[in-house]
């Protein structure tokens, strides 16, 4: 193995770590990290969305940003950027939410609850493997978004890095704008459910410069071992499994099973409609693949300046908010209070149709964008 | 000389571009790109496939590359 390789795998395994230490100090099971449910948190702080469970500002997408800002910076590598198909790639990034919050997570997070030893977790793995492989069949006849132009000015890069430094000071203010009116923070529910903001943060600081140095992306783990026999990018993917995995080992948080103890238990923020687990995550290997990278990958390049992956990040939070005003997101499997009986969980009727909806327009976009011969 | 511009192209694009000219039998190959993840990838690939690496031009934003085999 080569040192990029050696260092790929070693930043995975810290990532993984960091992220069980995050639900030890307070974030929600299998949720160290879930960059789709942490802008959707987002999303419901500002108002955007009223689903009280949850609206938090989570300070680990602030940090994962800035992080991976202040890391390009430091390597001459920030470079203000965009014009491929913006609006499209907005568009994308909020189908991509849609996907992400039927299965319940993003494909970091769905590492992370696999690594728990939720098996509804491996499903959805299939469905973001075969997706990311749809995406490949695309590439391979050419696909292509156009191309996006250096900025003569560097500013515009900086904007979303500015625009989430300035959540983070309305996180520490606790801003009301209005009676009873935002920024909200949940009572109850996952969204109440934090590790503290000082850690929340330099551990989004690390692992977005983590991310930046190692060009983390975990729909190119894939992508790279299908496209070209390359697997440097899935070695993180791995790094961050078993980094997890032994930590939650270690701290007695991993259960073997669609559900804890034989359906006594859910797995945690999880449900057991497979075949949205599987669609869900189909619709996001698919995108994040058509895209240039999941929503990890997103949020690093914003930070590098690249005000297309601004869009996808943008796009997300606004389709974060679309999938939880017109109840698009699945619920997660609970014990029924009446019955005592652990009820399946999953998408609603129009949660299903917006991703089928989704996974078409994917489809609509992989056939028609192709570079001119 | 084969020539291709890679430039603002999306991951994995500048790879799979360059690929196929590499699975074309093309011997000298130059590609000029803006990114330094796509100048990586492309050096790795291309090491991978038996070319030798010329680098022309390395600055932010732009480089240009010369593959021989």
């Amino acid at each position: 193995m080569n040192k990029l390789k050696w260092f790929t795998l070693i930043g995975g395994l810290v990532i993984g770590v960091i992220a069980v230490i995050l639900v030890k100090l307070g974030n929600p099971g299998n949720m160290g990290f879930c960059i789709a449910c942490f802008e959707r948190d987002i999303a419901g702080a500002l108002g955007l969305h009223r689903a009280g469970v949850v609206q938090y500002i989570r300070p680990e997408i602030i940090g994962l940003i800035l992080g991976a800002m202040i890391f390009a910076l430091f390597k001459g590598e920030f470079r203000s950027r965009g014009g491929s198909a913006t609006f499209l790639r907005f568009i994308m990034g909020a189908f991509m939410m849609i996907g992400a919050l039927v299965f319940l997570g993003c494909p970091l997070r769905d590492i992370l609850r696999m690594a728990g030893g939720d098996v509804n977790a491996v499903v959805a793995f299939i469905g973001f493997a075969l997706g990311i492989a749809t995406g490949v069949f695309f590439l391979k006849r050419g696909f292509d978004l156009g191309r996006s132009t250096n900025h003569d000015h560097q500013l515009g890069g900086f904007v979303l890095p500015a625009i989430f430094a300035f959540l983070l000071v309305l996180l520490l203010c606790a801003t009301s704008f209005s009676e009873g009116g935002p920024i909200f923070f949940s009572q109850s529910g996952p969204g109440s459910m934090a590790a503290p903001v000082a850690i929340s943060l330099i551990a989004g600081l690390l692992v977005g410069a983590i991310a930046q140095r190692i060009r983390l992306c975990l729909s190119g783990g894939i992508r790279d071992f299908i496209l070209m026999r390359d697997n440097t990018l899935l070695l993180g993917f791995l790094g961050i499994f078993a980094g997890a995995l032994v930590l939650n080992l270690i701290f007695g948080f991993f259960n073997f099973g669609f559900t804890i103890g034989g359906g006594a238990k859910p797995q945690p923020v999880a449900h057991t409609a497979q075949l949205w687990n599987f669609l869900g995550l189909y619709l996001v290997g698919l995108t994040a693949c058509l895209l240039g990278g999941c929503p990890l990958r997103q949020l690093v390049l914003s930070g590098e300046g690249d005000t297309d992956a601004a869009a996808v990040v943008v796009g997300m939070i606004v389709g974060a908010a679309f999938a939880h005003n017109f109840a698009f997101a699945s619920a997660a499997s609970a014990i029924n209070a009446e019955t005592a009986l652990l009820s399946i969980g999953g998408p609603g009727l129009y949660g299903q149709i917006a991703c089928v909806v989704g996974i078409v327009f994917m489809l609509i976009v992989g056939f028609t964008h192709r570079e001119k011969a | 000389m084969e020539k291709i511009d890679v430039s603002g192209l999306s991951c994995p694009i500048p790879v799979v571009r360059t690929k196929k000219l590499i699975d074309a039998g093309n011997a000298e190959i130059l590609v000029t790109g803006d990114s330094s993840v796509s100048k990586e990838n492309i050096t790795k690939l291309a090491a991978k496939s038996g070319y030798g690496i010329n680098v022309l031009r390395d600055e932010k934003g732009a480089w240009e590359l010369e593959l021989r085999k």
